[in-house]
């Protein structure tokens, strides 16, 4: 099918963009469109206007902000995957990009849509949860900050107003020696996600000394396993240290079922993957520090 | 609305609805129509493009915002009219089609792949026609196709007959 008609405008400037959305509720930010052009296709989304932000200058570039590397929102995921700041300072990103969509998606798909858009199965916000980042974004009132924990709110839902527009992604850089680990099942190679999951660990005198892991995919908001990581901080990490810290977090797990994959299946996957994340992690941290 | 595209090296003005995507803009208002319409909805690959020499589906654009892009589709890629690209080439060489719906799409993700990296891996190339459905050939001969033009390319003084 094709979209239904709507009006195309590209603001110069940030604010007059969101002067734009203020006055009609009924206009959607586009920026790469991936998600956004299939969903007019199919006519179920039918926005009045499209408000085109994937030029404003306040939304480019990829900044290293020392404790913090943080994206432009229309930061073309490509461009991610190939910068050298990425795959120095934030390697679980890093990982999981390869993971986002195929190529001719990533090329057009920006960061900061893949975490407005709060798909369940995708990577990016997988990743900003678990590394504990923020979204900052501004509307006609002025520029706020939310934490990625409650800036997901549900499937396809998120903290962020009507009017503003997504500028920033901010995801903390951890100092010293990590290790990282993702690992995602999906029907096909880049289809959406089953389930995934990754973690970041940091060794010191060869114990654990910080470490986060996250599941999304079978989950209605990518989540943080903060118990987890209380358990392993301070081991060596072994494999039985491992599944015995997953055990009652992934019980507790809230994770959603179709007509592609049970719960219980969804449920030994997350704990499968965490597994492996974690041992991924934790060897890269151990070789790493070597 | 009026919209100015680079398209091949050639400047195009096509008048379009905001609606229009790249696709149909490239197939019904410019005659180029090399670039195939499958789902129209992302997941098929056959629409694909070049936009500065990286894939992408023109079904998932407007042509509105495709200004001030170089993009590039199979149209483009023949050194001269009547001739092949080396890709092209090797595509018939070694049958990388059947029905040939998805195959403009395939030399296009071949060429950028090839122009990135000159000797991929039988993997690299699996995974850079990942996002590319082909109903007919089961993919064998797609990818004998992209490395015999690899190994084409690599021989002395073909670099050239890549574009
Ligand atoms: S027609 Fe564009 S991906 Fe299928
Ligand atoms: S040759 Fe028919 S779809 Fe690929």
């Amino acid at each position: 099918m094709k979209a239904a008609a709507f009006e195309y405008v590209r603001p110069v400037t940030l604010s007059e963009a969101c002067a734009i959305l203020r006055a009609d509720e009924d206009a959607r930010v586009i920026a790469g469109g991936q998600t956004l052009v299939p969903m007019m296709a199919m006519r179920l989304a039918r926005p009045s206007r499209l408000v085109d932000v994937a030029r404003l200058p306040e939304l480019a570039g990829i900044a290293d902000e020392g404790a913090a590397v943080s994206f432009g929102a229309a930061t073309r995921q490509l461009d991610a995957e190939k910068s050298t700041l990425v795959k120095i300072k934030l390697p679980l990103l890093a990982a999981a990009l390869p993971w986002v969509g195929h190529r001719p998606t990533r090329s057009r798909g920006t960061v900061g849509g893949s975490v407005a858009n709060a798909d369940p199965a995708a990577e990016i916000p997988l990743v900003l949860v678990t590394l504990a980042g923020e979204v900052e974004f501004a509307t006609a009132d002025g520029v706020e900050t939310c934490a990625a924990r409650d800036f997901f709110t549900g499937p396809m839902m998120t903290a962020l107003p009507q009017d503003a527009v997504l500028t920033r992604v901010r995801f903390p850089v951890w100092s010293g020696r990590v290790g990282v680990g993702f690992h995602e099942v999906s029907t096909r190679r880049s289809d959406f996600a089953y389930v995934s999951a990754c973690a970041q660990v940091r060794f010191e005198n060869g114990v654990c000394a910080q470490l986060a892991v996250g599941v999304g995919g079978g989950v209605p908001v990518p989540t943080r396993l903060d118990a987890v990581a209380q358990a392993l901080v301070g081991t060596a990490m072994s494999d039985a240290d491992i599944d015995a810290a997953l055990e009652a977090p992934v019980a507790a797990l809230d994770i959603m079922t179709d007509h592609y994959a049970s719960t219980d299946y969804r449920r030994r996957v997350a704990r499968e993957l965490a597994a492996r994340a974690l041992r991924d992690a934790r060897d890269a941290a151990i070789g790493a520090a070597a | 609305m009026k919209v100015e595209l680079t398209i091949n090296g050639a400047t195009h003005v096509a008048d379009v609805e905001a609606r229009t995507t790249l696709l149909d803009c490239l197939r019904d208002k410019l005659g180029l129509t090399g670039a195939h319409a499958g789902c129209e909805h992302g997941v098929c690959g056959a629409c694909t493009i070049l936009v500065d020499g990286e894939p992408a589906r023109s079904c998932l654009m407007f042509a509105a915002q495709a200004d001030g892009y170089e993009i590039t589709t199979i149209e483009g890629l023949a050194p001269a009219p009547g001739e092949l690209s080396v890709v092209q080439d090797a595509f018939c060489e070694t049958h990388g089609m059947q029905c040939g719906y998805c195959t403009p799409a395939m030399i296009l993700t071949a060429h950028s792949l090839l122009s990135r990296n000159p000797s991929p891996t039988r993997e690299d190339i699996v995974e850079a026609i990942s996002g590319n459905v082909c109903r007919c050939t089961g993919y064998g001969q797609i990818i004998e196709a992209v490395e015999l033009a690899a190994r084409r390319l690599a021989g002395s003084n073909a670099a050239e007959d890549a574009r």
